[in-house]
């Protein structure tokens, strides 16, 4: 099979180098799915290909010397900072988006309608603020916030809004979710900072809750929305998720750049592999190959 | 001699009670005399120096050049010379020998399988001679294979298996060096304790960028991380060794060479080797980390199933790096201990042998046999064991039951303890802070240590991290407290009775080498994101000092001593708290001073579970790659840490003297 592909590539277009592509596995199921995707397509198309576990944020550091070629996953609301700043000189580019989005928003298991019904509504949430209090918080409501490294304005939020609510920062994605499981084993009050494509959403039961609509002028201009003195006082908007490369990988494997570039899936296609593998007891290869056995017209027009 | 001693007294509640004042009101104060500087330190003289060296290290990465190579040529240099003997212990233990790259690689020769390398660790053990230790290393190196670790656990073992001889031959010449002449001491002993207690984010980067990226930049950072105390080991190894067997090696006539490598360094060996342990233990600390920036192995099993919430699968992992690193410490420790005399030399080669011959042995048999049987090859995955249920049981119950007991026992320190500390820290004006600790080294160790004081902590405060560094001390304050309260009442136990002695050494080796990660998501589970939590994580881990030292000191007390004062008509209680104690006191207080300085290391993991201290400073600059930013962080982490050694160190030295130790 690689051998038909190996040889039509000769007769057509430029070569790619014989050495093999670094991409880079980080450490949650839905980057190792799309990685080994991609990994996958690109041996079908001839190219040699390692994996290499990295930081998702060192590995910037990887990609500007070209020790490291392709990264698949670069959430546009965790990694803008640092994309930014090693893109800037051209040494690594934004390759475009995944096709996937990430949704991040404030989030609560279903149990919690009992206690205060007028949710997913945001205006229901000073209403309920003391069910959601702890000794440290009360009488004021507990929002557990992403870590402050990933942004995302809450603190701002709670106050353009009027809220009556705390934000406690976590400190890495392990603990936010920890938390969410213990209190969901309890079914203890919990309102937190929950994102999909993830494991949680489909593993937990609860809903997102709807603060009025996202637009840039929110973001930008006090003016707009209910508070007229203040930003922030809307959700969150949902962001791309991007393909990062070395500026190497577009001279040294052209094929395997136009490949990455044209490479998407959807949210919901990568929703229900992570199910499959976080908790039906799936492996990363196992769905990886089902994926591309039925999607076989797609992944081959991406290297023809 | 009396009055002196009042005087002194009267002073410090002077000050102590100048610094409630400035507690309670100093903030009014400021602002009434329109000072408010003195509150918050203003932006616009906070100096750049992260930019200066982000922009340094840049320069360093682009542009510097040297005569005919570059700087970045130099760096990669270095890292493609360690990555060689890497590469071939890596394809030797785990990944077999390839030719060619990608997929496309053709295997040339298997790794070796899991039956023999558990053969040759066990020969090793068994030339030891020492039946237990037989016992212990063949039983770890098994539940590596039962329990599904051996792949990840390979990995792991190659990484150390160069970490450490590299750590330590670079302490080694580094202390010869240091204890040859006293300008390089000079030189070194700074730098040391900065590589000690700068926190290895910060200068994660920098090494990522210099050395390329992959396991050659998580050994970098290993060794750097894992030398210091094999430096500081060697110096004092040496300079203890009986002016007597020098004198002996110089009447000989011995060359310089021969009298350092003959005399000092066999006579030294046992202190030596104590260094050689800690390069050990703390490289195995430094697992996780590693993994994060491409060395994978078990590392990177406990950050996987951690994110999944798989705490069973953590805790399997984390428990391999436990025994891992427990066995290969028991092991190098026998060898000390060994004789080299005491083999007869007149047998046979293949008696001499018998045990290499046994390994090559079953290598051959292994390899031959392996072409035809799997199970030969790796450790069949059907028959592999795993605990994973139990601890997610056993955390489900305990967070359904005791939950609510755990929260009111947080809530009560919280309210009295903590939040208190915390308020009192922050609430005083920074120049009364700075002018107080300068007081303080000045009253120990009189003008240069409180020179050395004051320029440090004003380096923090024109870098503008004051605040963070008030809640850092006040969380690794209150944590060093907690820790002294549970560990020395421990250690004295431990010190006073062989069997608890037993126990409670296994339990601080575990405590060492369990990589935090595997109990920090247990501990936010039950108690939540925030300072409690992180506290708990950081008394755990900085526990280990407060028992060890304790315990040595204690043991270590003249029996004459003890005797006398039994005759002499001693209760048990009096001769505890006016005979051992006190005589324990330099040893508690280095215990003490450990405590600190592991606390201090603990910071950057911390900040996972949501602090706002100068860990999370430094780990927010990881995580935007910003060079400056987290150097300087972890600088004043270190200078906090550095203040703190030279304060307790100067006292302790005061106590020696006031008791003729």
């Amino acid at each position: 099979m690689s051998v038909v592909f190996l040889f039509t590539a000769h007769t057509v277009k430029a070569e790619d180098s014989k050495d093999p592509i670094k991409m880079t596995l980080h450490d949650w199921t839905g980057q190792l799915i799309t990685t080994n995707i991609m990994a996958e397509v690109l041996k079908k198309a001839g190219n040699n290909v390692e994996l290499v576990q990295a930081d998702y944020i060192a590995q910037f550091a990887g990609l500007q010397t070209g020790d490291l070629h392709l990264a698949m996953e670069m959430w546009e609301t965790t990694g803008r900072d640092a994309m930014d700043e090693y893109t800037a000189d051209g040494r690594v580019v934004n390759i475009g988006s995944t096709g996937m989005n990430g949704i991040e928003e404030w989030w609560y298991p279903s149990y919690m309608k009992e206690q205060c019904p007028g949710l997913p509504n945001w205006e229901a949430l000073n209403d309920c603020a003391e069910a959601f209090s702890t000794a440290e918080t009360s009488p004021m409501g507990r929002y557990l916030g992403a870590p402050v490294t990933w942004g995302g304005f809450d603190d701002e939020r709670v106050e353009a809004l009027g809220l009556d609510w705390e934000v406690i920062h976590a400190g890495t994605d392990a603990a936010l979710f920890a938390e969410l499981e213990s209190a969901y084993q309890r079914k203890a009050p919990i309102m937190l900072w929950v994102y999909a494509p993830h494991w949680a959403p489909s593993k937990f039961d609860g809903e997102w809750v709807e603060f009025p609509a996202y637009t840039k002028e929110c973001y930008t201009d006090p003016s707009w929305g209910m508070n007229k003195n203040s930003s922030y006082d809307c959700g969150k908007p949902t962001g791309p998720i991007w393909k990062v490369a070395s500026s190497q990988l577009e001279e040294k494997w052209p094929n395997a750049y136009k490949a990455a570039e044209a490479f998407t899936l959807s949210n919901d296609e990568m929703g229900s592999m992570i199910v499959a593998v976080d908790l039906e007891g799936g492996t990363v290869e196992g769905v990886v190959a089902d994926w591309m056995t039925n999607n076989k017209s797609r992944w081959e027009s991406w290297i023809k | 001699m009396i009055l002196k001693k009042n005087y002194s007294q009267i002073n410090f509640f002077l000050l102590l009670a100048l610094t409630f004042l400035f507690y309670l009101y100093g903030k009014e104060w400021c602002s009434h005399l329109g000072i408010d500087w003195a509150i918050k330190y203003p932006k616009q003289f906070i100096f750049p120096l992260k930019i200066y060296i982000s922009n340094f290290v840049k320069w360093l990465m682009n542009d510097a050049h040297f005569i005919i190579f570059s700087f970045k040529d130099l760096t990669r240099a270095i890292s493609w010379i360690i990555e060689q003997p890497y590469q071939f212990i890596l394809s030797l233990l785990a990944k077999g020998f390839y030719r060619g790259q990608g997929q496309e690689a053709l295997l040339i020769l298997p790794a070796l399988s899991w039956i023999v390398v558990i053969t040759i660790i066990t020969s090793l053990a068994i030339y030891t001679k020492d039946k237990a230790l037989v016992a212990l290393v063949a039983l770890s190196f098994f539940y590596l294979a039962v329990f599904g670790q051996w792949d990840s656990a390979m990995i792991t073992l190659s990484s150390i298996i160069i970490a450490v001889p590299i750590g330590v031959l670079l302490g080694l010449s580094l202390g010869i060096a240091s204890y040859k002449s006293q300008k390089i001491e000079q030189l070194i002993k700074p730098i040391l304790s900065l590589m000690q207690t700068i926190p290895v984010f910060a200068y994660l980067v920098p090494i990522l960028v210099m050395f390329g990226f992959g396991p050659v930049s998580a050994l970098i950072a290993t060794v750097i991380y894992a030398m210091p105390p094999m430096v500081h080991t060697t110096i004092l190894a040496l300079k203890s060794v009986d002016p007597q067997i020098k004198d002996f090696g110089l009447i000989s006539g011995c060359t310089n060479r021969q009298l350092m490598w003959r005399v000092l360094i066999p006579s030294a060996k046992s202190t030596i080797m104590v260094g050689v342990n800690q390069v050990i233990m703390l490289s195995f600390n430094m697992v996780i980390i590693a993994s994060m920036i491409g060395a994978g192995g078990l590392g990177y099993d406990v950050l996987t199933s951690l994110r999944k919430l798989d705490i069973g699968g953590g805790v399997e992992s984390g428990l391999a790096i436990v025994i891992l690193a427990v066995a290969l410490d028991r092991l190098s420790q026998a060898y000390v201990k060994l004789r080299p005399d005491s083999k007869s030399k007149n047998q046979n080669i293949f008696k001499d042998y018998k045990l290499f011959f046994i390994c090559l042995g079953v290598m051959v048999i292994t390899y031959l046999v392996g072409f035809f049987s799997e199970l030969i090859r790796s450790y069949p995955e059907e028959l592999s064991l795993s605990t994973s249920l139990f601890w997610e049981n056993s955390m489900r119950y305990i967070n359904i039951n005791y939950y609510d007991l755990l929260e009111s026992i947080k809530v009560f320190l919280l309210i009295f303890f903590l939040m208190p500390i915390k308020k009192f820290f922050l609430a005083i004006p920074w120049p009364w802070t700075v002018t107080i600790i300068t007081i303080i080294a000045w009253h120990y160790g009189k003008f240069k240590l409180s020179i050395l004081t004051f320029s440090l902590l004003m380096f923090i405060v024109i870098s503008g991290l004051w605040t963070k560094a008030m809640i850092t001390i006040y969380l690794c304050g209150s944590s060093v407290v907690i820790a002294c309260i549970i560990g020395i009442p421990l250690g004295i136990f431990a010190g006073l009775n062989k069997k608890a002695d037993r126990v409670l050494t296994a339990f601080v080796d575990t405590l060492q080498t369990l990589p935090s990660f595997v109990y920090l998501i247990p501990v936010v589970m039950l108690f939540r994101v925030g300072d409690f939590t992180a506290m708990i994580a950081v008394v755990l881990y900085a526990l280990a000092p407060a028992i060890r030292y304790t315990a040595l000191g204690i043991k270590n007390i003249n029996n004459e001593l003890i005797e006398a004062s039994l005759i002499s008509g001693c209760t048990q209680r009096q001769l505890l708290f006016k005979v051992r104690l006190p005589l324990a006191l330099p040893q508690i207080l280095l215990g003490i001073n450990q405590t600190i300085m592991l606390a201090l290391s603990m910071l950057v993991i911390t900040a996972l579970v949501g602090t706002r201290d100068l860990g999370q400073e430094v780990y927010i600059a990881l995580t935007k790659a910003d060079i400056g930013r987290g150097l300087v962080a972890g600088l004043c982490v270190a200078f906090i840490a550095i203040i703190a050694d030279k304060i307790i160190v100067a006292s302790s030295n005061r106590l020696k003297i006031k008791y003729g130790l």
